[in-house]
């Protein structure tokens, strides 16, 4: 068990810059999940800490050694990888004894571990047989039977389930939160599913084109986006982000065409100026009073336990609005909604960053606690 | 989707397999036949007399101890050759699919020879290993190492070995290329994070899962070495000194062509024809049964 530290890790591919100066330190038996669109990096950072890709720049440790000048053998890591990458002519024993083996274990020790390990893993009835006498998931699990035998510092998984079908990748999710929570060994997960990361994390690090976006737990996340990429990424249906004036009193949003929407704290100095307002689906509500925005449904999804409505608000920007059971909208209704003072996300337009204004008191407090 | 031609008529496609049929016809079966006809007749040298024998052909080739002499020389040739383009090739194979410099080059330079026709590439080697005018003839014996081929029956099997297998190594190049290429570089990444160094890795990982192809190289260059060395053989030595660097296939010849003894020679190719059929079985169940890693 140990820390997983990196400190400005940069990765250049030519002239491509495939990371940027990453800084993130998992802490020991954490499950830090990298998150992010295809072609972020996440892989190439993953394969840093293994070992297996070298680094242009920074410094990499594992339990306070460093490491980023060491070959994968030495760095006391395990890896699954996303298509397995069993030993196809081994057994399922040989599998999982393979680096067992390497190590000069004596052979009645390894026999032991991988046993147990199987056993865990509901492997037993397997282990003679070739991963292609295997289901998907059978290999999956062989895959980290073969991680979790080693008995690492850490576990480093790419993508570990996208190849499953969306039950058996459920289910797997749970089972590696499990393990993990079991063994308590530090885990590097990388996935583009932000379902998965919400699930598994202790911690997300949210990343766009090699660069973190944000570190923090998947609640803290969701409802404190620092960055307009990661108020699009995190949450389905995404977050509303619309264009927005200061209005003159400070106290409020002007959407245009006539629509305003109340600020929980005053930004007189500023009025006039533009921000990017993000309100998720769920926060968007309809109201009986008046004085707030209206929205004007194109096309309504019924999916039983809840609705998402499509629609234009005053000025015509589109918004999308998520409401409990079936509530009976038809396309060119239109709807007076609102939304909490508190529910409004404000992002620089220059930055694409969160306004440290928001940060203040009175701004986030309440949903804070909501979560918590 | 399939794809098929409709043909109107039974003529045109008949007239389309025949010049295949004809050369198989011409060149394989007739000779077969013919020499299946004469490895049970005696036939004197014209060709006006001959006599059904049984086996006595058969008889006097396997009892004769030159023949077995011939026998051995055709093992160790086969042995050597085979054993030494696997093992080039695969040397080769492995270096080009690391990440070097100037790979694209490299590949290509390696598959050229294979276009060589023989005896072109013996006369090559004629020039490298000629005692008088050789490169490294003359440089060896220079050293005073002592080297003719002419003279000594090892150092010409070594150098018709050498040139039999230069060809090889391309062809077997190719396949291992495409075996190694084949093979997830997440397999062998996984190894060395289970702490495999690159020997072991190609020991335990790269090696058992090129099996297949180099099973089915096997077998074709055994092949080879038996039966499609006759031009480099004859171009560089005729099979001495002695008889040196006689092999079945080049004693088919000596004995057939310039011995004219017919029936022994038949009888020779009839026990070649046998070995390759009993080689081309045996590739086809393990292709058959090869194993498919996915
Ligand atoms: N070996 C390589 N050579 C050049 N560019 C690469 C290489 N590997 C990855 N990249 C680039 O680095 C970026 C990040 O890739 P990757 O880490 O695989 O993304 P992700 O795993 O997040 O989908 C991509 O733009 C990719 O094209
Ligand atoms: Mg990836």
């Amino acid at each position: 068990m140990a820390t997983v530290e990196l400190r400005q890790v940069t990765k250049r591919y030519g002239a491509v810059e495939a990371i940027r100066g990453i800084d993130v330190a998992a802490r020991d038996g954490e499950f830090l999940v990298l998150l992010g669109p295809s072609g972020c990096g996440k892989s190439t950072l993953l394969r840093m800490v293994a070992g297996l890709e070298s680094i242009t720049g920074g410094e990499i440790a594992i339990g306070g050694r460093r490491v980023d000048g060491l070959e994968p053998k030495d760095r006391d890591i395990a890896m699954v990888f996303q298509n397995y990458a069993l030993y196809p002519h081994m057994s399922v024993f040989d599998n999982m004894a393979y680096g067992l083996k390497i190590r000069g274990l004596p052979k009645a020790e390894i026999r032991a571990r991988v046993t147990r390990t199987a056993e865990m893993l509901e492997l037993a009835p397997y282990l003679d047989r070739r991963p292609s006498q295997l289901s998907g998931g059978q290999r999956q699990r062989v895959a980290m039977g073969r991680a979790v035998v080693r008995e690492p510092a850490a576990f480093l998984f790419d993508e570990p389930l996208s190849n499953l079908d969306a039950k058996l990748r459920t289910q797997m999710r749970l089972e590696i939160k499990r393990l993990q929570a079991r063994l308590g060994v530090t885990s590097l997960y990388v996935t583009h599913d932000q379902v998965e990361a919400m699930t598994l994390a202790d911690r997300i690090l949210v990343m766009n084109q090699g660069v973190a976006e944000q570190i923090g737990a998947p609640l803290e996340i969701y409802s404190r986006p620092a960055s307009l990429f990661v108020a699009g990424f995190i949450g389905s249906p995404p977050m509303n982000i619309l264009d927005a004036r200061i209005a003159d009193d400070g106290r409020g949003l002007l959407l245009g065409g006539g629509g305003r929407i109340a600020l929980p704290g005053p930004l007189a100095a500023e009025a006039g100026q533009p921000v990017k307002l993000g309100i998720r689906p769920e926060h968007l509500k309809p109201t009986a009073g008046p004085g707030g925005l209206s929205l004007t449904v194109e096309l309504s999804e019924a999916l039983g336990a809840e609705t998402v409505l499509y629609g234009r608000l005053d000025g015509g920007q589109p918004a999308q609005l998520r409401m409990a059971g079936m509530p009976a909208h038809r396309p060119g209704d239109v709807l007076p909604v609102t939304a909490d003072p508190s529910d409004l996300h404000l992002f620089d337009p220059r930055t694409g960053r969160r306004r440290p204004d928001t940060e203040q008191p009175g701004w986030a407090e309440r949903r804070i606690s909501a979560v918590s | 989707m399939q794809r098929r031609a409709i043909f109107k008529g039974r003529l045109l496609p008949y007239l389309l397999l025949a010049p295949q049929v004809a050369v198989t016809v011409l060149f394989f079966l007739w000779p077969a036949g013919r020499a299946l006809w004469q490895s049970v007749h005696l036939q004197d040298p014209f060709g006006l007399y001959s006599e059904f024998v049984w086996f006595e052909n058969f008889q006097a080739v396997l009892s004769d101890p030159n023949y077995l002499g011939t026998v051995q020389v055709s093992v160790l040739f086969s042995a050597a050759v085979a054993g030494l383009s696997l093992s080039v090739a695969l040397l080769l194979a492995a270096l080009a699919d690391t990440k070097i410099r100037g790979a694209g080059l490299y590949k290509s330079l390696l598959i050229w020879p294979y276009a060589l026709a023989p005896a072109i590439a013996a006369v090559l080697f004629l020039f490298v290993f000629n005692p008088e005018i050789g490169l490294l003839g003359r440089a060896m014996n220079g050293m005073g190492l002592g080297w003719d081929y002419r003279l000594n029956g090892g150092q010409a099997l070594l150098m018709v070995v050498l040139a039999a297998s230069a060809k090889q190594i391309s062809y077997n190049f190719i396949f291992f290329l495409a075996g190694l290429q084949a093979i997830p570089r997440s397999v062998l990444e996984a190894a060395s994070i289970d702490g495999a160094g690159p020997v072991r890795r190609f020991f335990t990982i790269t090696f058992p899962l090129l099996s297949p192809t180099t099973f089915f190289l096997l077998v074709v260059n055994v092949v080879y070495a038996f039966f499609e060395t006759f031009g480099t053989i004859h171009a560089l030595t005729r099979g001495g000194p002695g008889k040196s660097t006689e092999t079945l296939i080049y004693r088919v010849y000596q004995d057939g062509v310039v011995s004219n003894d017919l029936g022994g020679s038949s009888a020779q190719s009839v026990i070649l024809m046998v070995i390759v059929i009993a080689l081309t079985a045996i590739q086809f169940r393990f292709i058959e049964r090869k194993v498919h890693y996915a």
